[in-house]
């Protein structure tokens, strides 16, 4: 091959290839990425059902209940404007609290949340990115309500 | 005081690289040779950042609390190695961290680099002082790591737990080694473009920083892999979280330069490619540095609250990568075509590795950044995880993993003789793995299941190269490159196993109660509190047998409390076959507690193979070093026969 066809047909390789790329990601993300949601989103219908996604919300105080397996555990996340129940079989993360903020991984099924990861403050400075708005909502409203 | 120093050295070492930077314009506009100035500079350049560096230990060790990045990150009740390491465990010393090992290769550039051409490395060091100069005045403006507390704190806050691990004293400095090691291929690039002496020459002095960044790179990764393992108790080897993604694209772009520059070097062809890559590499390495320090990740909303730093770093980002690309671009096109090849030869693989490779590189990309673009134009959170990067990336690379059994095997230029009858053995073993895969375990998922014959096949596939010839007369590049590419197979035998034969079991136990787990049987022996010098815990007693021999395992949950923090301190056992992973949850308030049991086959594979890769990387670089030494050695006419006729 002459040296000017073969960078041509390189430059062409790569050009595929960066076309490839682009394709299967944007394939992958269509099918793949899990969306945010939070109770108000659901109780509107905005979530599919059986598709991964993430719920975002507090633990309603008094709403966490110990299955007698003594590892699964049904609880209640709300926004303040709806409410979605969640079931989890799993270790609990170290800062899953009644009245703190939490983020489930899971699918939606019948109206009910399986979540298949939860994910809590990890320390007193860590949050879970979605949870930043939802927990600054809350402190201004603890705020107000002294 | 020693604040105060380091400081005063961080503004001295700026103005050097400033001074650089005019040296180099001087010397490219008038040809004025400048290169003994330079070379002396950006060795002093480097000095002082490692001054600056020590004044920051210093401050850490000795806990001054009227510092502020002190008092903001530690705490003097913390153990000695943890108050040092603690020093670069936050963002302005991580920063200080990046700055000193920029300066400090840019000084290693200046005293070994006797195979560039004196016109090059003065344009070269003149790119490496122009990076230097802009995270000067990052850390200057944005992020003072001496800034001082008036009045000073009676005690510091603390160092986040999980950070509290020998994994910090390692992990981040191996990765930054690897980051900034890609500066100087980005700088001689810069340079070699800018004086239009992109030759097998350039490629030949690029070799070893190329493979000196790669192995630590590869060391940082995996040791990252196994920290997040063990330290966060959750199991998982990688997560696909972006902080990881962003130490994965460098390496992938580098594993591209490492290839190619031998096309480069050897063939003297590829040359704009390898240009290109040589800018990207970098670029992926301030990308991660982005993505990690803006705090960008956290939230979209974050980055815009605190814009100052993201801002600055995006700026330093955009400036780099924009100059290089620019003068890539009226460069590129100008560069002489190098050697010719056949469609089927040693250049045509690496093409081929080379656009694989960048493909993997792309759907990472796009994948690690589509959340932060969605967020910022809609608004709309999403995050995108393993089922995204396992299910588009996976196959590409084990397509790529057959791909390295065949092109080691390839001449250069042209290859005529039949390499794929060699192939028949390694092809044997792959079918073998299939069946036997089939047999025993029928309902495991395709992509591990064909991880599994891709690596048989790919273990005896990358060994080769050395059957036919004298393995002991070998260059030691040559059992660099059948070692990585060995242990890519194991990596992979690991991965495959821990996907496809992880047992995990999840129960509340009482005291005296048995629970099994793959072929384990594991007794609960109850909890005991225990202490260490800045925390509390429960430690629970595990007795584990498989027939014969007892194993004790003490997993613990910790109590921390400067900040606090509860942590779970896996108990792991390790086999040759695998690993026992044990965690000990929360009590259920009836006596029992949860504990979590993984017994995991062979997953240790994961981590010896990385080991491999990396060690694999070693003996290419000390072969290339001897070589090069060798040949320096030679008289200069010999020299010049060698590359003549070579």
């Amino acid at each position: 091959m002459k040296p000017k066809n073969q960078r041509l047909v390189l430059v062409g390789a790569a050009m595929f290839a960066i076309l490839v790329a682009v394709l299967l990601a944007m394939w992958g993300l269509r099918e793949r990425a899990s969306y945010f949601y939070t109770p108000a989103d659901i109780a509107a219908g905005k979530a599919v059902q059986g598709r991964s996604m993430r719920l975002g919300g507090m633990v309603e105080r008094g709403s966490i209940f110990r299955q007698p397996d003594g590892v699964t555990i049904r609880f209640v996340l709300t926004d303040g404007k709806a409410e979605t129940p969640v079931v989890y079989r799993g270790i609990v993360p170290d800062l899953f609290r009644e009245g703190s903020g939490a983020v489930a991984e899971g699918r939606l099924q019948n109206g009910a949340f399986t979540a298949d990861t939860i994910l809590a403050k990890h320390d007193e400075r860590y949050m879970p990115p979605e949870l930043g708005n939802l927990s600054a909502e809350h402190k201004a409203g603890k705020t107000l309500e002294r | 005081m020693i604040a105060e120093a380091g400081l005063a050295a961080l503004w001295l070492a700026a103005g050097l690289a400033a001074l650089q930077l005019v040296l180099m314009v001087t010397a490219l506009r008038s040809n004025v040779d400048v290169g003994h100035t330079m070379r002396s500079i950006a060795v002093v350049q480097g000095a002082l950042t490692l001054i600056a560096f020590a004044m920051l230990l210093q401050v850490f060790a000795a806990t001054d609390l009227s510092v502020a990045l002190v008092f903001e990150n530690s705490h003097s009740a913390k153990p000695f190695i943890y108050k040092v390491a603690g020093a670069w465990g936050n963002h302005e010393g991580s920063m200080l961290m990046w700055v000193t090992i920029l300066a400090a290769a840019g000084a290693c550039l200046a005293i070994f680099s006797r195979r560039t051409s004196a016109r090059t490395l003065v344009a070269a060091l003149g790119a490496q002082a122009a990076l230097a100069l802009g995270f000067y005045a990052f850390l200057l403006i944005a992020s003072n790591p001496f800034a001082r507390l008036n009045p000073p704190a009676a005690e510091g806050q603390g160092l986040n737990p999980l950070l509290q691990d020998p994994g910090l004293a390692f992990h981040p400095p191996t990765l930054y080694f690897g980051y900034v090691g890609l500066s100087v291929a980005f700088s001689l690039a810069v340079g070699a473009l800018l004086t239009n002496e992109v030759d097998s020459r350039l490629a030949q002095a690029m070799r070893p920083w190329i493979l000196a960044a790669w192995i630590m790179l590869t060391l940082g990764i995996t040791a990252g892999s196994y920290w997040a393992y063990y330290e966060l108790g959750w199991g998982g080897w990688w997560f696909w979280d972006p902080v990881e993604n962003a130490s994965l694209m460098p390496w992938l772009a580098a594993t591209a330069l490492l290839h190619s520059i031998n096309v480069l070097a050897a063939r003297g062809a590829l040359k704009a490619w390898t240009m290109m890559l040589a800018v990207i590499a970098f670029s992926m390495s301030m990308v991660g540095t982005f993505l990690v320090r803006s705090g960008v990740l956290t939230s979209v909303h974050a980055f815009a609250i605190d814009p100052e730093r993201g801002t600055f770093l995006l700026a330093l980002l955009a400036l780099y990568v924009g100059a290089a690309f620019v003068l890539f671009a009226f460069r590129g096109a100008t560069l002489k075509e190098g050697a010719p090849f056949e469609l089927v030869s040693r250049e045509t693989g690496l093409v081929i590795n080379n656009l694989l490779l960048s493909v993997i590189l792309g759907i990472v990309f796009v994948g690690t950044l589509y959340p932060l673009f969605v967020e910022a134009v809609s608004g709309e959170k999403l995050s995108v995880g393993a089922p995204y990067f396992n299910a588009v990336a996976g196959p590409l690379a084990l397509i790529l993993a057959v791909l390295v059994g065949i092109g080691p095997l390839l001449a250069w230029r042209r290859e005529r003789r039949p390499v794929f009858k060699a192939l028949s053995v390694p092809a044997l073993l792959g079918v073998t793995a299939l069946v036997i895969s089939f047999i025993v375990a029928p309902g495991i998922g395709i992509l591990p299941r064909s991880g599994l014959v891709v690596a048989s096949y790919l273990a005896a596939a990358s060994i080769l190269p050395l059957i036919g010839r004298n393995p002991l007369r070998a260059p030691v590049a040559t059992w660099g490159m059948v070692l990585a590419h060995f242990g890519i197979a194991v990596a992979l035998t690991g991965m495959a196993m821990n996907a496809a034969f992880t047992e995990e079991r999840l129960a509340v136990a009482r005291t005296g109660d048995r629970l099994s787990v793959g072929p384990w049987l594991v007794e609960f022996a109850g909890v005991t509190p225990t202490a260490g010098k800045n925390w509390t815990a429960v430690e629970g007693e595990l007795r584990a047998t498989r027939g014969q021999g007892l194993v004790t395992l003490k997993p613990q949950t910790r109590y921390y409390s400067n900040p606090p923090t509860e942590t779970n301190e896996a108990a792991i056992e390790t086999f040759w076959n695998g690993q026992l992973y044990t965690v000990v949850g929360k009590a259920d308030g009836e006596g029992g507690w949860q504990l979590r049991l993984w017994w995991k086959p062979f997953v240790t594979l994961i981590w010896a193979g990385g080991a491999l890769i990396a060690l694999g990387g070693a003996l290419a670089l000390i072969g290339r070093l001897l070589r090069l030494r060798r040949r320096r050695s030679r008289s200069r006419e010999a020299e010049w026969r060698m590359e003549r006729y070579a």
